[in-house]
């Protein structure tokens, strides 16, 4: 059966589609270069539910429910909706707390760094250099024959569960419960976290974005991984479209700041900025994907993908609990300490999960 | 000659196509690769056109097996 968007054509088709989207919800209302991030979205989840108390990113961002949810009704209507699980769980929930606090201290996921660049904000150029170099040490580890061991058949109930639990999440939105006195659930009264595109538009969008990213398979950390491991640029233009879609549109709204210092949500710190995307870079390659990636096939029914987007909620919880998120004035006291700690993790997985062949 | 089977099911990306390049690179000639997923086909036969090699999709119960010839 044909897949128009498993197409050259259809991946850049795919990649034009997010930037413009991502864009239009930055105009709209979302924060200035984070018309979609999930990385700080799901930060930004966490913040809600109360597993942080930065009071500046705190809302559930609908956008994660609808890439989810949209993942999960592409992958049903193709025949692809596939519950499995079971390849080292415990391993990839801690991926996804190391990527998670990597993504942090350089504030944002593959995605934002690319909608960073769209924007102006040429630090994104170390974040992106860093995720590159972190992802070329995770080739290595591939090359040499590293594998997290096979996912098995789950029962199909299963693989509601995540999907489930998202739409969970935005009925806490719907309905803004106060579960205690001055508890969660938190939104932002000022800050990022207050800054969004309206509800309906950004579920709509996260919708559309999870089902043609399904279909297509984006991944902007596979764009790389293949190019350097294969030679193989199917991916990478999807992600070059999406760069340049981004970057036009944010020219034509007005939207597009080009420098280093002063940028929204950012700071100039180039050595921290360079490696904690290393670290999550690195982490992407070991879990297989990156967060967006993760976030569709959890939606697919990739159960082991459900856990590391976990680790990352968690991950934002340990990273603005412990002092290790960066703020525009730079590193943050221990960020330093979490991205050695992260890469330290990441070489011990990646060393100890290789097969002998 | 008989055809190097690669059991790629239940790996995740980008495994299989990790294990099929390395065959082809060995020197396999004749491949075949079960796969268990939509996304695996996919990339194990776009790998396989980028090696001009000639393939074929068959299904054996709930799995695919590609095989690839040069």
């Amino acid at each position: 059966m044909a897949n128009p968007f498993a197409s050259r054509a259809g991946i850049v088709v795919v990649g034009c589609a997010i930037g413009i989207m991502a864009t239009l919800l930055q105009y709209f209302g979302n924060p200035p270069n984070m018309g979609i991030c999930v990385a700080c979205f799901e930060r930004d989840i966490a913040g809600a539910l109360g597993l942080h108390r930065a009071g500046v990113v705190q809302y559930i961002r609908p956008e994660i429910v609808g890439f989810v949810i949209g993942a999960f009704l592409a992958a049903m209507l193709a025949k692809e909706y596939r519950p499995r699980g079971g390849s080292a769980p415990l391993v990839r929930f801690f991926l996804g707390v190391f990527a998670m606090i990597g993504a942090l201290v350089f504030l944002g996921c593959p995605w934002r760094a690319l909608l960073r660049l769209a924007g102006g904000d040429w630090n994104a150029l170390t974040g992106l250099a860093g995720l590159a170099t972190g992802i070329g040490v995770g080739v290595l580890f591939l090359k040499s024959g590293y594998s997290l061991g096979r996912a098995h058949p789950q029962k199909a109930a299963s693989g509601y569960l995540f999907p489930v639990f998202m739409a969970g999440l935005f009925l806490l939105l719907v309905f803004q419960v106060t579960f205690t006195e001055g508890g969660p659930i938190f939104f932002s009264q000022k800050g990022p976290g207050s800054q969004h595109a309206p509800l309906l538009m950004s579920l709509v969008a996260g919708l559309a974005v999870g089902a043609i990213a399904q279909r297509s398979r984006f991944c902007t950390m596979g764009a790389l991984r293949d190019v350097i491991l294969l030679r193989d640029f199917h991916l990478m233009s999807g992600v070059a479209a999406l760069l340049v879609a981004a970057t036009v549109m944010n020219l034509v709204l007005g939207q597009f700041n080009p420098g280093f210092a002063g940028q929204p949500i950012a700071h100039t710190d180039h050595l921290w900025n360079f490696l904690g995307m290393v670290l999550a870079g690195l982490a992407f390659v070991l879990a297989g994907g990156c967060p967006g990636r993760q976030l569709f096939l959890s939606g697919e029914g990739d159960l082991d993908a459900g856990i590391f987007a976990l680790g990352m909620i968690a991950g934002a919880g340990v990273s603005h609990n412990f002092s290790m998120a960066s703020s525009p004035a730079g590193a943050a006291a221990f960020g330093p300490a979490g991205v050695i700690t992260g890469l330290v993790f990441c070489l011990a997985v990646g060393f100890a999960m290789r097969e002998r062949t | 000659m008989s055809a190097t089977r690669i059991d790629a099911r239940g790996l995740s990306c980008p495994q299989p196509v990790v294990l099929t390049s390395k065959a082809i690179e060995g020197g396999a000639e004749s491949l075949e690769v079960l796969v268990d997923n939509e996304v695996s086909r996919e990339n194990v036969l776009r790998l396989a056109k980028r090696f001009t090699m000639r393939t074929s999709v068959r299904e054996e119960g709930p799995d695919i097996v590609i095989e690839i010839k040069k």
